[in-house]
């Protein structure tokens, strides 16, 4: 077996506010295998969002060790790093192609390929029709797609989201979460997903990452053994049930 | 209402106040120096001792040089507070301080520096069009998404990438609302100099008709200044329209 794509042992982070340190979050342990998707799931406050941005290398860990990448997979930080937000974040003067385009162009990537793989990766999302609309004129969860669709155009390693669903409808979400398991086995990435939204997490995650806040640390984290490719069926399962309801249970709410 | 019937009906109420106008001149005894008809005043274009070219090219001269000014030393302006925080505190204050100062009264001393002409008519249009260009901008310029830049940086962007694909672009909507702005006080600029002191220009030409009672010339020069005016507007209109609004950018 191969080493883990992601591996965080002990990670703490504090931030310094004038003479006073703010623990942001501790204990952060959990490896991610490559190709895997790991749900990091927990109440605001809890220092997911830190996770990430220590991993987007946004922000330095304060203790613990960090690694990411392997031998037969050596991982470029700023090269292999795509974000996705709670917020779509298009550029609202760029249409749909261009904002996808936005990351390979900042790494310098040839022009020609990278349109090319971004008109690939809006088909992919299924918004092909829609590579020269305006972000304006598309809907919430089109946006999404797009931003997802930007987060692949310079075929990163890893893919960190951030709550990316946590802004939409509860269908559209529901929608959007079974399309994200679609992306995830035909790109094959590494992802790792952030939510507050415990079904989510359990529904997506090869591996739940339950943290807590107040303490912010991280309590807890188990494989998920439901059946692949997961279907919406799998949420009506006493399995399923038992998940969530575990986790609840780490969380307090009980 | 669809957009031709909305153009059916601007014309409409100028026709109808051009109407009104024409009929206040015919139901009342008020002399032509009150009220001249508007077939009086417009007749005024033909009048070859006017020189009405060489007015309207002056103030059009002033109108657009100081405003096309201010707008590049605006943002020049704007983009040097957002890069270098310690200029933005050390000048900020004295900018703000400086933008209470009415622009019209310092009209006298620009005269008194830059003499007479065209110079210190665009210099007055320029001061009075300046800070709401430089305000705006400045401020779009710091509106970027923490997030957004956040995820740019987890690719390395340097600041410069940051800057001509984030920032400038995004600031856009923020630069056309002040140039629009400006725009209409440009004009009020240029003619407030021109009644300072000047030999050219429509400012120039209404004072001197003034004294003569001319009263048709003026509301000619009147109609000349405006559609200067309505044409630099149309200008910034039509780019802003390329810019954001074809784009369905709001602010």
């Amino acid at each position: 077996m191969t080493e883990p794509f992601v591996r965080l042992v002990g990670v703490t982070k504090t931030f310094k506010v004038g003479s006073k340190e703010f623990l942001a979050v501790k204990d952060v342990t959990i490896d991610v295998e490559e190709g895997e998707l790991v749900s990091i799931v927990g109440p605001s406050g809890c220092g997911k969002s830190t996770v990430l941005s220590i991993l987007a290398d946004l922000h330095e860990a304060s203790g613990g060790t960090v690694d990411v990448g392997n031998p037969e997979s050596p991982f470029t930080p700023g090269r292999d790093i795509g974000m996705v937000f709670q917020k779509a974040l298009l550029l609202k003067w760029r249409n749909i192609v261009d904002n996808v385009m936005l990351p390979a162009e900042i790494l310098g990537l040839p022009r020609k390929e990278s349109r090319e793989r971004a008109l690939d990766l809006l088909e992919m999302v299924g918004l092909s029709k829609f590579a020269t609309a305006y972000p304006q004129q598309l809907s919430g969860g089109m946006q999404q797609r797009a931003s997802i669709a930007r987060a692949l155009v310079h075929n990163p390693k890893l893919i960190l989201m951030d709550e990316p669903f946590g802004a939409l409808d509860a269908l559209t979400r529901e929608r959007m979460n079974l399309e994200l398991l679609r992306i995830w086995r035909e790109s094959s990435k590494t992802i790792l997903f952030v939510t507050h939204g415990i079904q989510e997490a359990v529904f997506l995650g090869s591996k739940v990452a339950v943290m807590t806040a107040g303490p912010a640390r991280m309590a807890a984290h188990f494989p998920i053994d439901l059946p692949e490719p997961r279907t919406l069926d799998i949420k009506t399962t006493e399995k399923f049930g038992e998940y969530t309801r575990e986790i609840y249970q780490l969380l307090g709410m009980h | 209402m669809t957009l031709l019937s909305r153009y059916i009906w601007a014309a409409a109420g100028l026709s109808g106040f051009i109407i009104a106008w024409w009929l206040a001149t015919v139901l009342t005894d008020l002399p032509a120096y009150i009220l001249p008809s508007p077939g009086a005043a417009f007749a005024e274009i033909w009048e070859p001792s006017y020189n009405w070219g060489t007015h309207i090219w002056a103030t059009t001269q002033e109108i657009f040089g100081g405003y096309l000014l201010a707008v590049i030393i605006g943002v020049a302006l704007a983009v040097l507070f957002s890069w270098l925080p310690a200029l933005n505190a050390a000048l900020m204050p004295l900018l703000v301080l400086l933008n209470m100062v009415p622009k019209v009264a310092m009209a006298p001393l620009f005269i008194v520096w830059l003499g007479y002409g065209i110079v210190p008519n665009m210099v007055i249009a320029f001061t009075i069009c300046f800070f709401p260009i430089m305000l705006t901008t400045y401020r779009g310029l710091q509106e970027v998404e923490p997030d957004l830049l956040n995820l740019v940086k987890s690719l390395k962007a340097n600041r410069w990438q940051i800057f001509l694909k984030i920032q400038l672009p995004g600031s856009l909507p923020f630069l056309f609302s002040g140039m629009k702005v400006a725009a209409v006080l440009a004009v009020a600029g240029a003619i407030v100099g021109e009644f300072i002191a000047s030999q050219k220009g429509l400012g120039y030409f209404l004072l001197a008709q003034q004294n003569a009672l001319n009263t048709s010339a003026m509301m000619m020069a009147l109609a000349f200044i405006t559609m200067i005016g309505v044409a630099l507007y149309g200008v910034v209109i039509a780019l802003e329209y390329f810019f954001i609004t074809r784009k369905g950018i709001n602010q």
